[in-house]
């Protein structure tokens, strides 16, 4: 499945949007990680609004990479796991650090997937991949857009096989992505990724 | 419309002018603003000021100091709300006012105003602790419309109810509804709460230290600073504040990655509440 479009590829970078259906699939794609990968992978999962989040503990039990909520002007570091928090947008600047911003919602959530997508195709271009599974909204749709038209990489979760597959389906009607695979493929590419770094 | 899919780099270039161009014809300065915060303001005001480019607003905003001022209000983000983030005004009420009530007069800094609705829930907060008589609040911040709004202390009244709810769970000792008049879907705030403030326009990015201060709350302001701008608003405070003075900044901001982390001691971590070392 690895198309040959990865040799063009030297990426530094992961982002992952998601929402209904987020947790289970993101820790099918990520939980098998080797302690020993390189990239920084930073996810944007939509989640109920002023619910304090567990999700740093739940990911960290289950995966064997340094897990983080991203935290406003944090330098970005390789090989670890970072999630958006609550109530704010995560965005990332041009020298590879966060910032957060209580702007208003984009496709009804903050954080948004589109704004981090957006922030990180400008601040890694081509260096990017971008990945977008199962959910309920459009959020990610024109996120994905951007990476691609920056020169990234852009990779959607199959839309037959996602909890939800409205958002997946939505990014690939407004600009078809470099591949749709299953979750068992995006783990792969993952570990492929690091590979072409 | 723009399309902010293509030529990313051409937009960049755009942007940085605009800002180099308000600078110099209207001496805001914009330039050490988080870049990815500023830039999504941009394009967004681009699409409610009908421009098909940077370089388009950019001609408007030098000849037209109307279409700045319409710039000037999606550049700077208004989101807030009455006790925000509760938990914050609890803590500040339990483990701030006690040092508070030590000294016959007060002096508190709100740096980032905005449109005042982190003044009134300062101001009800140290009502019900017996402070606001004696104390002098500094509103400041760099959007006049924002001060404006600020000043007059009215409220759509539809927000009321989230906001009782905040001011409950911040510890509030009365009836929120106590606090102002209903009218035409408005709220209209006790007028004697702001007896004491001074509204200022002040930038943390190009003004100085005007006051000794015992407070200084600036929350989800720095946020959108970059780290340079973020230590001279830091700088500012530390001069600012008195002898062990504290400080409040939002549930997501911290000290921790500027050269001020060993300046402030942690009073309440999980709320941002700092005291000067």
């Amino acid at each position: 499945m690895a198309s040959f479009k990865l040799h063009d590829h030297k990426i530094n970078a992961i982002v992952i949007g998601t929402s209904a259906g987020g947790i289970r699939a993101l820790l099918k794609i990520l939980s098998p990680l080797p302690p020993t990968y390189k990239l920084p992978i930073i996810i944007v999962l939509h989640l109920p609004h002023n619910r304090e989040s567990k999700l740093i503990d739940v990911f960290q039990y289950h995966c064997s990479l340094p897990v983080r909520e991203a935290q406003d002007k944090e330098h970005i570091n390789a090989g670890t796991l970072y999630f958006a928090g609550t109530g704010y947008h995560l965005s990332i600047e041009h020298d590879l650090s966060f910032s957060l911003s209580c702007e208003e919602h984009v496709s009804f959530a903050r954080p948004s997937i589109d704004v981090l997508m957006q922030s990180a195709a400008d601040a890694y271009g081509q260096g990017l991949a971008g990945f977008l599974l199962t959910g309920a909204n459009h959020d990610g749709a024109d996120g994905m857009a951007c990476i691609k038209a920056a020169g990234g990489l852009t990779i959607v979760q199959d839309p037959n096989e996602a909890e939800i597959p409205l958002m997946p389906q939505a990014a690939i009607n407004l600009r078809e992505p470099d591949m749709i695979l299953s979750l068992n493929e995006i783990h792969a590419l993952l570990v492929d990724l690091e590979s072409c770094k | 419309m723009i399309d902010q899919h293509r030529d990313p780099n051409s937009i960049d270039i755009e942007l940085q002018l605009l800002i180099q161009a308000i600078y110099i014809k209207y001496s805001y300065d914009f330039r050490n603003y988080a870049g990815a915060s500023v830039k999504r303001r941009v394009l967004h005001a681009l699409r409610q000021l009908s421009c098909s480019s940077i370089s388009e607003l950019q001609a408007r905003v030098l000849h037209d100091p109307d279409t700045f001022t319409a710039l000037l209000q999606y550049l700077t983000v208004p989101t807030t709300e009455m006790f925000r983030d509760p938990l914050y005004f609890l803590a500040l009420r339990e483990q701030v006012v006690p040092f508070l009530k030590t000294y016959p007069s007060l002096k508190i800094w709100i740096a980032g105003c905005s449109t005042g609705e982190e003044l009134y829930s300062m101001a009800i907060l140290l009502r019900e602790e017996g402070l606001l008589e004696r104390s002098i609040i500094y509103a400041t911040d760099i959007n006049p419309q924002s001060l404006e709004k600020a000043r007059k202390g009215i409220f759509s009244l539809d927000k009321m109810r989230a906001y009782t709810a905040n001011y409950q769970t911040a510890g509030g000792k009365h009836a929120f509804s106590d606090y102002y008049t209903a009218a035409y879907e408005s709220a209209l705030f006790d007028r004697s709460l702001c007896e004491n403030v001074t509204f200022a326009d002040h930038s943390l990015a190009t003004d100085n230290v005007f006051a000794e201060t015992h407070l200084v709350c600036c929350r989800n302001v720095m946020i959108y600073f970059n780290q340079a701008l973020q230590e001279r608003a830091l700088g500012l405070f530390h001069e600012s504040l008195c002898h062990r003075g504290f400080l409040g900044l939002g549930s997501k901001e911290s000290i921790d990655f500027s050269s001020y982390a060993n300046r402030f001691e942690a009073l309440v971590k999980p709320q941002r509440l700092y005291r000067k070392r």
